[in-house]
This record gives structure tokens, sequence and C-alpha cells, in this order.
């Protein structure tokens, strides 16, 4: 077979890294190139260079650096089972495809992950050399994200958290059982273990920045945007609550910037084991909601699955919404004298036109009309709320009220 | 009416000198029009206005900086009303201090808005301006250019950014008002140009475009997504752009495709390579040896909670060490680490044993329960007591411990290390600081945990419990001078 070219190897091994939901590149800290003979800044913000119609944002470059791999996880398109075409880039092509395609301000820098070749240890070497060789041969000061294998040597898991920005490793499905049956080679213990090392250097790091002897030394530093990881929800039977549950623990352990969900996704030559049926997008993003609830909104996980019937989440409705149905005692709230952390369990608003209503209320008692400027929609927010000239009646107790926020028709889901 | 001249359509400058001699003469936001030099219009309206030559007192308006900064991106928006907005802001900010706060008055709204938009504007800027590269394969230094439609006129606010990112490159990027260049030393504005003025071609845009098709999961279709954060206004200077129809018309078929194709037999490889992985796998016989036990805890699945902790934590000193001290189980820092007692408790369990003349690398230091025990709330990990249970099926763990380090005494800190080592619940208060002898095996000495002092909120018992505590470790060494070591005997 002749060599394939490089759009070939691109084709195969970004395919083949599209599951990884993850693109960021925001957490990281502020740098640029000036002054200096290199390329590439990070200005803590994010930038979404392109989307793709799955409306997932094309930050980084996201590839593998090869899809031959020894395990045989049954989700997994590279698994060793499966019939896909193999490819593996050398390092000095991914290193130039990265500069290129960052010289003409398409990404933001690289998101490098591997199948395992040969061994754990040698495979996490290749994606260190990636990213030694973009930083210091190359001056790059743009972002990186090293996938790191959990079944590699701390040590060399300390050697990326040099040069990348964001480190992760995917604990891929959130029961001990699912990951026994599903990815053999693979072990939750081992999984953790590798994010208990990181969470380790970043301590480490932390300490010694705050400690006054050191502080004048040059800052060290270990994977500044932190470490995040991915679940894949609907391989195994695992509920929305039992998830939540899991990435409450390692959101609590694991001080992670992020839980990415990822609705299982067909692929091409499907191992017989996976479900016939895929879960529905929607479940993907009420689960995102339920995160977004637990991180930035005040709210315990259990408050969150205490309205999941059977541990699942309502599809239709947003599980704040959900949670304020089942909580309706607790309305109508007034607008006027509600604390900031009462604001939030409105439905409808979240963190920004909270604290703009607390902003406002200072100088006027706010009516629906004034809260109509400061908010998106007064939809889901009228029956829940009292303002100056607002009053919900019986509207918070009627019992169709649920029905006024199910949108239909349904959104036509392909092949859910 | 009084009209004044501004020198270009984001003249912020000019607009603020001449407000302020407007507002030290007092002039009224409805009695001027704002016009920019060179527009229509101007050629028969009243003569511009000039202000007074002096400048107004220096004392001039008071106004916040959030207010400066947003005027200076807002002159940037497209908006024909906002040197008027502008200015009757700063009118109205005089009298009221705090106006800006008034965020449902309709200039206010109307700065944020317009401030928002200028805000997306620059960043969809850095976002989707494509470079070409002009060079290519010539020597020296890598010359790009681009050719972007911004919204507004935004192209001064954006620039910057590339100069950061890109100082060893030269570039230029051209839009229809204005253009920027920077050359590796100086960013130069100059007047606008045209699509033609930028090279059409360049080969890495084959490679990107193949890129966007190979990223794109056709089974996940989500175009308004897309389209919200990409909006089509953008795509005519995108060069993956033009794929996005026929990915999006071909994708449900192709996703179809994928569920519909017929299983295919599993690729050989993996046999060989599960064999290969069955077969190494040998069933751990009892351990022999102290490194053979931490080998064999660190698969440990004898009880649940090795499901949540990260690993499990094996105890720590000489082999051959007189002293053995129990606590109860890992906390969050060593659940971390994977070594015993380094958190709070540890430290102050170090601090107390130096007060005690006892010296902790000597002693073997380990827990009754080798993985951690925890509940999350919020972003932290509460301790949580383990159980009788989960107690006594770590024994197994803690008893080939003392089996290979034969210790003449062991300190058990609190009720669940003293069941750990004594095989049965006592109440700590009853037999604290005691040796206890165990029949043909090391005495034990129990006392509390080191946590519970931290836990004390009142100093004045905090400090006698601590030196209660030291006491019980002071008895602990006598015994341990009054007793031969073994080896001696």
């Amino acid at each position: 077979m002749a060599r394939r070219t490089i759009i070939q190897k691109l084709e195969i091994l970004a395919d083949a890294a599209k599951y990884d939901a993850s693109c960021a590149s925001s957490g990281s800290k502020k740098r640029n190139a000036l002054g200096t003979a290199g390329i590439g800044s990070t200005e803590g913000m994010g930038i979404c260079h392109s989307y793709a119609p799955d409306g997932r944002c094309i930050s980084l470059l996201k590839v593998l650096l090869t899809n031959f791999c020894i395990f045989d996880c049954r989700y997994c398109i590279n698994r060793s089972s499966s019939n896909v075409r193999r490819e593996r880039f050398s390092v000095d092509e991914v290193v130039k495809l990265t500069l290129d395609f960052y010289k003409r301000n398409y990404i933001e820098g690289l998101f490098l992950s591997s199948g395992i070749i040969q061994s754990p240890n040698y495979t996490m070497e290749q994606l260190l050399e990636v990213a030694r060789s973009l930083r210091q041969d190359h001056g790059f000061r743009g972002y990186i994200h090293l996938k790191t294998i959990a079944e590699a040597d701390p040590e060399l898991i300390r050697l990326a958290g040099l040069h990348a920005d964001r480190l992760s490793v995917n604990v891929e499905l959130p029961s001990e059982q699912g990951l026994t049956h599903y990815a053999p080679e693979k072990s939750g213990q081992t999984i953790r273990k590798a994010m208990a090392d990181i969470r380790h250097e970043i301590d480490n790091v932390k300490d010694a920045s705050s400690s006054r002897i050191l502080k004048r030394a040059k800052a060290p530093s270990f994977a500044p945007g932190g470490q995040s990881t991915q679940m894949i929800v609907g391989a195994d039977s695992s509920s929305d609550a039992d998830i939540l549950q899991s990435s409450s623990k390692l959101y609590a352990g694991y001080g992670l910037k992020r839980v990415y969900y990822s609705a299982y996704s067909p692929v091409p030559d499907a191992s017989a084991d996976l479900p016939p049926v895929r879960p529905p997008l929607i479940r993907e993003h009420r689960l995102y909601q339920a995160d977004w609830m637990f991180r930035f909104y005040g709210f315990s996980t259990a408050e969150i699955t205490s309205v999941a019937e059977n541990g699942m989440l309502d599809l239709e409705i947003d599980p704040k919404l959900s949670w304020a149905l089942k909580n309706r005692g607790l309305f109508p709230m007034d607008i006027n004298k509600a604390s900031y952390g009462e604001l939030l369990r409105i439905p409808g608003l979240g963190p920004a036109s909270a604290k703009r209503i607390v902003q406002a209320r200072r100088h006027t008692r706010l009516t629906l009309t004034d809260l109509g400027k400061i908010v998106r929609s007064l939809k889901n927010i009228r029956p829940f709320i009292t303002a100056a000239n607002w009053t919900p009646g019986h509207l918070t107790d009627s019992l169709g009220l649920r029905d006024r926020f199910v949108s239909r028709p349904r959104q036509l889901d392909l092949f859910s | 009416m009084i009209t004044v001249e501004l020198q270009s359509p984001t003249d912020f400058d000019g607009w603020r000198r001449l407000s302020r001699h407007l507002l030290a003469e007092g002039v009224k936001p409805d009695e001027v029009e704002w016009h920019i030099e060179g527009d229509a219009g101007t050629l028969f309206a009243t003569p511009a206005y000039q202000p007074h030559p002096a400048p107004p007192s220096s004392s001039g308006p008071r106004v916040p900086k959030l207010f400066i900064d947003r005027a200076r991106r807002v002159v940037c928006h497209t908006d024909t009303s906002r040197f008027i907005r502008l200015y009757r802001i700063l009118w109205r900010l005089q009298q009221d201090g705090a106006y800006l706060s008034r965020i449902t008055e309709t200039d206010v709204k109307w700065l944020e808005d317009c401030d928002k938009a200028i805000r997306r504007d620059v960043h969809k800027t850095h976002a989707f301006v494509r470079f070409r590269q002009v060079n290519a394969g010539a020597a020296g230094r890598q010359e790009f250019a681009a050719w972007f439609e911004p919204t507004h006129r935004t192209l001064e606010l954006s620039a910057p950014f590339f100069q950061r990112r890109f100082p060893n490159m030269d570039w230029i990027i051209v839009t229809p008002s204005m253009s920027a260049a920077w050359d590796g030393t100086m960013l130069r504005y100059a007047e606008g140009g045209s699509k033609s003025d930028v090279t059409p071609a360049d080969a890495v845009e084959d490679q990107w475009r193949t890129y966007f098709k190979s990223i794109f999961n056709p089974a996940r279709l989500k175009v308004t997504a897309m389209t919200s954060e990409m909006p089509r206004k953008y795509w005519k200077n995108l060069p993956e752009a033009d794929l996005i129809p026929n990915l999006i018309a071909t994708a449900s078929e192709r996703a179809k495709s994928m569920q519909l194709q017929p299983e295919r037999a599993p690729n050989p490889l993996a046999e060989v390579l599960t064999r290969r992985r069955i077969g190494k796998a040998t069933p751990a016989p009892t351990p022999q040896t102290l490194p053979e036990t931490r080998k064999a805890l660190s698969a440990c699945t004898r009880c649940p909670l090795y499901k949540d902790a990260s690993q499990s934590v094996p105890g720590e000193g000489p082999t051959n060490a007189r002293l053995m001290i129990v606590g109860e189980q890992p906390g969050d820092q060593e659940d971390i680490s994977g070594r015993p007692f380094v958190g709070p408790a540890g430290q102050l369990l170090d601090r107390v044993l130096v007060d005690a003349g006892l010296n902790r690398n000597e002693a073997y230091v380990t827990n009754a329960v080798k993985h951690f025990k925890f509940q999350p709330r919020g972003k932290r990990r509460m301790h949580q007591r383990p159980n009788a249970g989960e107690i006594d099926t770590c024994r197994w763990w803690l008893d080939l411990e003392r089996r290979h380090v034969q210790p003449d005494l062991i300190i058990a800190l609190g009720a669940s290390a003293a069941r750990g080592v004594l095989g049965h619940s006592i109440k700590v208060s009853d037999m604290r600081g005691k040796i206890l002898p165990q029949p043909g095996a090391a005495s034990v000495l129990v006392t509390v945990h080191p946590a519970y002092l931290l836990r004390l909120p009142d100093p004045d018992r905090a400090r006698t419990e601590r030196q209660r505590f030291a006491q019980d470790l002071s008895a602990a060494r006598a015994f341990l001078e009054g007793t031969a070591h073994r080896t001696n005997a």
C-alpha cells in the first residue's frame, strides 16, 4: 500500500478523535509571544475558530497520534477489534500541522490524544515529545491539551503538566461495573489514581506559589488550565442520577474544570455488545444543565436528583424548572427582595441576570417590564415571581403549568 | 442648533475633547448635531462648532472609568446616533453619578447592548480571520494576508491581539474601511481595500477543509447551535464554510449507514491481544513481604470503598519498627498523595510526637482502613467514618502489616483504629493512655485521633486535650524505653 498523504492521514486521525467532546482552550494563564522568538498566545478566554454542523466548537486541532490501539474498549471506534483503517502521524507531522494551522488563525492550539501502542509509557512518551517540540523547538505559546494515558508512569504525567495547559483522563463510564464490562483493560482505580497524581502536582505548584520564599523565583507551572474528564452517556445502563453522583465525586476529589458528557454515538463497525438504541442528544443536554446547577447555581446533587424519576431527568423540561415545579411552595419569589442565592433558584434566571437584578433594584422597585430588559425571556420566569406590578395569582399552583413549558411539536431527533 | 464635526467615524478623542467644551458651556444634548468630516450633509449645515481655544477648566467633568472604556468601544459601532447618545449619557452622569447602574434606563441599556455587540464583533474577528501565506517557500520572515468584514468599525480594537500572537510573522488584515499591517516593529493602520487585495489561495486550506469535514460527527446534527455562534454572514470569508451545506445534506444518510452496517468479524488482532493479557494475569498468593503486601493492597476490592477512592494508602516506615501507629483511614490529602498522615491531622501528630520525644521516622504509620471514605460536598470531600464491617474487612491488611513489622507496641488513634487493632469495639475514654498487654502479640495503647483535637472549637479545651494526647504518647515512649528491644532480648 502506498504511503498516505498528510491529508489522508488527517482524514483518519481527526475522524478517530471526534468522539472526544472537549475542545476548550480556556482557563490557562495569560501569555503571548511579544519579545520572544516564538509564536502564540493564550488570553484567558478561549476562542472557537469554527463550528461544525454538529454544533461543536472547533478551537483546537484535535487529532490522535495514532488510532492503532491494543485496548479493546467496546464503545470506542479505535478498539483493537474494530476494522477501521489504521494510521499513524509522526511527531514532526503533528508539530508542523499544528503550526501551519495556527499561523493561519484556524486554531488556538492542539488537543492530542492517542490509541495505545506498544505500551502506555511508550505512547505517553510520544505525546510528550510533540508537546515538548512545540514548546521548546518552536517557542509555541498557544494552548496544548494532552490526553493523559492513565496507565502510564506518574513521572510521565508530571512531565506532561510542564508543557500542557490542560490534562485530561477520561473516566468514560460512570460505574466501575460498566468499565469492567466495556473496557476490560481499564480500571476506575487506575483512572482515579492518574487524576489524583495530576491534582497532587497542581496542589504542589499552588503551595509553592503561595510560599513567601519561593514567590520571588520564577513561578512554577503545572497544567495551568487544570484537568477535565469525559463520560459516555447511554452506552451502559447508568442512570442520570448515577452519572451526576459520579461526577460530583470527581469534581470534589480532583478539582476538575469540567466533566464532559458525551451521548454515545454510533460509530462505524460498532461492537455488537452495545445497546442498539442510542440515547437522545437531549439527554446529554439535560446532564450539562444539571452539572451547571451543581457548579454555579448552588444546588446539591441530592436536590437535582430528587426530581429525577427512576434516576432519569425529565427530557422535556430543564432540570431547574423541573425542580421548581416540584417545589412550588417556595414560589412565587419577590424579585425585589429575594437574595442572590434565591434568585438563582428561579427558572429562567442565571448568575448574570441575578447579579443585574440585585444591581438594578438598588435604584428602583423592579416591574415586570424592567425585568424584561434584564433577561432574555420572561416566559419561564413569570409564574415563579412577584414584581412591583406583577403577581402570578394561582398560576404558580396551576395543574397545567408544566405543559406551558413543553414545546410542541417535539424537536425532530434523528435515529433516537 | 450647534453642529460639531469629528474627524473620523471612530474619532473618540475628538468626541471627548469637544464634549468637554460643550459641557463646560452648558450646551444641552438636544442642541447638538454631530457630523463626521467629509460626510454628506455637512456642506449645507451651519459652520462647525469651534471650541474656545482655552481648554475648559482643568477640574473638568468627572465620569466613571467604566464610561470612558465603554464609550471608546461604542464609537466603533455603526449606530448613527452613537455620538448624540454618548453625549446625552455624559450629560446625565453630571447630575447622577450612579446613572450607569440604572440598567433599566433606555440609554444605559443602549450603551450596554452596543458595548456587547462591539465586544462580540472583536471576539469574532479574533476567531474568524483566516490568514493566507503570501510568500510560501521563500526565505526570511513569513508573510500572511487576510480579508475580513467585521460588522462594526472594530479593526483598531481587534488588531493588537494578532500583534501579541504573531509578532514574528508579517501580516496584514484588510477590511472594507481600514487595513492593519504588522512588520515586526510597528502596527500600521491604513485605508481599507477589497477582497482581491488578498491572495486567493493557500495550500494549507485543503488540509484545514479536510480537518473540518473529518471532525464533524454526522450522527449529531445541530445546525442552529452552529449558526448561532457562527452566523452565515461570516461564511463567505471562511475557507471551510462552503463544505457545510453538503455535510448537512448527507449527514442523516451517513449516520443511517453506520447503524445499518452489517456486523463484521472482529479484527483478529484483538483476540491475540486479549489472550496475551489474560495469560499475564495470575492469581495473587498471600503476600509474603511488606512490599508484596503493598502491591497486593493496591488492587484490593474486598469492600466497596475502592470504588470511589483514588488509591489504597499503605503504611509507611521501617520494617523493623518497634512502634506502630494506627489511624482511622486516609483523608483527602492522603488519598491524593498515597501516603498516610500527610494532611492536617498528620501534621499535628508529627508535632505532638516530637513533644513526647518520639520520632515518626522510626515508627511504622498506617491506618485501620486503607481507602478514603467520603461524601462529596461542593468542591470538597467530607470524611465519613468507616463502619465496623469495613474496619473488619480491612483488618486482613492490618494483620499482614503487623505480621511483617512485628512491633513491640501499637498506638491506636481513636475508636476505629482500636477496633482494627483489637478486633472488637471499645470506649476510648475507658481505655486511653493505658498499656494493654496482648497475649502473644504487641501491646496496645489506645488514645484519641489527632483529628479530634482539630475539631475542638474551644481553644482552652483544645490545649488541655493536646496535653493529654502528648501524655499518652509519652506513656508509649516510657513503655518502649522500659522494654528491651525484642532483638536484644
